[in-house]
């Protein structure tokens, strides 16, 4: 009797710590587990005429590894007087005074890693040399690990891009992912011309503008993995159809709807050579394939739910997650690519929708009403395998259409914490929540590479 | 006060009992003379022996609008004279007479015999005429007027529950009159269709909300084409949450928004 209380206890507590374990592991993979590298990135020096853009090249490097939310970013006021601004300026020893890598190792900067560079005015354009060594170890040549050289126009916009560049490479190296947001955007639904519209901006907020025209209701964006192609749902025509345009032009590209009261919900393959869609043809909603140009359609889920916002994984094409009234109010399921395997992917509390997959296809962002009222939607962050989760946003207004950045590590979503709807991005913690709109309501944001 | 019937039976098995054990001993009472007949519609003096009797004297129907006519009936015997009052005059023994007042009356008959007479009254009611039916509306057939628009606006809208496509108690009466109503449009109407179009509330997510829509749309034109109106005319539409009735964060507002509503097709 005791032996089995005690295997009983034993169990227990098994389970518990691998609960614990998973918390862990969720928590450590948004936290960026096992500590953050430590940047420490002096200013950027320029000779003659590409000093006077230094300001804005400065700014703009050490605001992008800051919002990376890679780095644990030391700040410059520790600095050294001095600091090398290439390899040859590097020495083994410099009694603290900058020029040595342990003066930036040791207290009171405490960087593991040196960003270090200087800028030049070549034949009328901008040469940046950017360097990135490990202030840990000894030996300088072992001690690089990045040297690199930009050109761009030898002015503020050169200056802002080549910095954009630079710490694209930066945060590739130690982060994975695209790297940088540099050049993604965020399509989304703004009513601010006095119609629902398809509008596109740069992934900070910048150069907003719409991608259609129709005075009608143009909802739900979806971005193909190349970033060229757009589709939305449309009512132009009465019932609700799938419209696809080209992402940059906002022209329209030919699509074949099949007949049915209901073709909406798109998502494009991680090879975007075909499309996924919720679809009434056959009576009730169900998911749907078909080629870009909605040619070659097949039914995929013979089921009698409610079936809508199919998302495949980008590292798997054969598995896809969706959301479902399989079990009375929806939730998300994952299911394969020929219908099978249906499973609950989320544990049936509340109502949860909106599954958006990591590029690393090991993590979605949702919306989740878990611990709050109906229609009181949070932002939640699942590791897809431990089926481990935790809550970004905390009921203020509704928070809804969690989109990934291509980097993997920001999250844009839809937010009333306002009032009206606006689109915000933050980074996978939850930190550094950003108001990208301000105009009108604005939704459904979806972020694509370009 | 509700006595269940096992307890009721006892209770009256008792009072039995008890009327038997009070009974033992007596005579049991002798049971009273039945009463006497009366005539339906009339009134009939108790006639004592010797006096006639009038065993019917009725009006029918009692009530009649003005220019009617109505039938007295009368029966009377041991009378040796019977005279009916307004005119009627002397009658016989039995019959029947038409009559046709323009206002209330109340007939009297008198019946003499050899120990006196005996008299008995029938009323023939005047009411008022129904009023007439409203006018037949001048659309009907080929001169409708109107338009689609405004006679679909009219109908009732379906209303549901959250996260729901049956169609509940309140819903199947209002589709039971829309169908009726949607018949007549589109046989006044003969290239017109109607858009039966699902609406959710704000609080599911508006990807699902599409495909829900879509299944209350559904739900109602299935309703709608079982009741005889034909559904190649009928269009479904979802708008989901984009097209609310009303914004309001309130039960009351979720609940109207929770619909399929009618529109005019294309």
């Amino acid at each position: 009797m005791i032996r089995k209380t005690v295997l009983i206890a034993f169990v227990l507590l098994a389970a518990l710590s691998a609960v614990v374990l998973f918390a862990q592991d969720i928590t450590g993979w948004i936290k960026g587990g096992g500590g953050k590298p430590a940047l420490a990135v002096p200013d950027f020096r320029g000779s003659g005429a590409a000093q006077p853009l230094m300001a804005s090249f400065n700014s703009t490097l050490f605001t992008d590894l800051d919002k990376s939310g890679c780095f644990d970013m030391r700040a410059k006021s520790l600095y050294p007087l001095n600091n090398p601004q290439s390899p040859q300026d590097l020495r083994p020893e410099d009694n603290n005074q900058g020029y040595a890598l342990q003066d930036w190792a040791g207290s009171p900067v405490t960087a593991s890693h040196l960003v270090f560079g200087y800028a030049a005015a070549v034949n009328g354009a901008l040469a940046i040399y950017g360097n990135v060594y490990d202030a840990r170890v000894q030996s300088i040549p072992s001690a690089q690990l990045m040297a690199q050289h930009y050109a761009g126009g030898l002015d503020e916009a050169g200056a802002v891009r080549t910095a954009h560049e630079f710490s694209a490479d930066i945060i590739q190296k130690f982060c994975g992912g695209t790297g940088s947001l540099l050049g993604s955007r965020i399509y989304f639904v703004s009513n601010r011309s006095g119609s629902d519209e398809i509008w596109a901006m740069d992934w900070d907020g910048n150069n907003q503008k719409p991608l259609t025209n129709l005075h009608s209701l143009s909802i739900m964006p979806a971005v193909s993995p190349d970033g060229t192609r757009v589709a939305f749902t449309s009512y132009g025509k009465s019932t609700p159809h799938i419209v696809m345009i080209d992402s940059q032009t906002g022209r329209n590209l030919p699509f074949y709807n099949q007949e049915a009261s209901l073709n909406a919900n798109v998502t494009f393959t991680p090879d975007g050579k075909q499309i996924y869609y919720a679809s009434s043809a056959a009576g009730l909603e169900q998911i749907f394939a078909a080629g870009l140009n909605g040619q070659g359609f097949r039914r995929i889920s013979h089921r009698s739910d409610i079936e809508a916002e199919p998302k495949i994984d980008p590292k798997n094409p054969n598995i896809l997650l969706l959301v479902s009234s399989a079990s009375g109010q929806e939730q998300i399921y994952s299911m394969n690519a020929e219908g099978g395997d249906f499973q609950r992917v989320t544990n049936g509390e509340g109502e949860a929708s909106n599954p958006s997959w990591n590029p690393d296809g090991q993590h979605i962002a949702f919306s989740w009403t878990r611990g709050y009222a109906k229609g009181d939607w949070n932002v939640f962050v699942m590791d897809i395998a431990s089926r481990q989760y935790i809550q970004l946003t905390h009921s203020e207004g509704r928070n809804e259409n969690p989109t990934w950045a291509p980097d993997g590590r920001h999250i844009s979503f839809a937010s009333t914490r306002g009032g009206r709807s606006q689109i915000y991005t933050m980074l996978a913690d939850g930190t550094q929540v950003t108001q990208l709109t301000r105009q009108g309501a604005n939704r459904m944001p979806v972020w694509g590479t370009k | 006060m509700k006595i269940n019937s096992p307890f009721r039976a006892s209770l009256l098995l008792a009072l039995f009992a008890v009327l038997f054990v009070a009974g033992c001993g007596k005579k049991p009472p002798i049971p009273p003379p039945p009463p006497p007949p009366t005539s339906n519609g009339g009134t009939t003096n108790n006639a004592p022996s010797g006096k006639p009797v009038v065993a019917e004297f009725t009006a029918e129907p009692s009530s009649i609008e003005a220019g009617q006519s109505a039938i007295l009936r009368w029966s009377v015997s041991g009378a040796s004279d019977i005279s009916i009052d307004h005119g009627i005059g002397t009658v016989q023994g039995s019959g029947t007479s038409r009559v046709s007042p323009s206002i209330t009356t109340t007939y009297t008959l008198t019946a003499n015999g050899a120990a006196g007479s005996t008299t008995a009254t029938a009323t023939v009611r005047i009411v008022a005429p129904p009023p007439p039916p409203p006018p037949a509306p001048r659309n009907s057939g080929a001169t409708a007027i109107g338009t689609v628009e405004s006679r679909v606006s009219s109908l009732q809208d379906a209303l549901f529950d959250y996260d729901s496509n049956n169609i509940r108690d309140d819903a199947r009466a209002a589709l039971t009159a829309d169908a009726d109503a949607i018949k007549r449009i589109l046989i006044d109407f003969p290239s017109a269709s109607v858009n039966v179009e699902g609406h959710c509330d704000e609080r599911g997510s508006a990807e699902y909300n599409l495909g829900l829509g879509d299944r209350r749309a559904s739900s109602a034109r299935d309703f709608l084409v079982q009741l005889g109106v034909p559904g190649d005319r009928l269009k479904t539409i979802s708008y989901g949450k984009e097209r609310p009735v009303c914004t309001e964060s309130t039960e009351g507002c979720w609940q109207r928004n929770r619909r399929a509503h009618f529109s005019a097709g294309q």
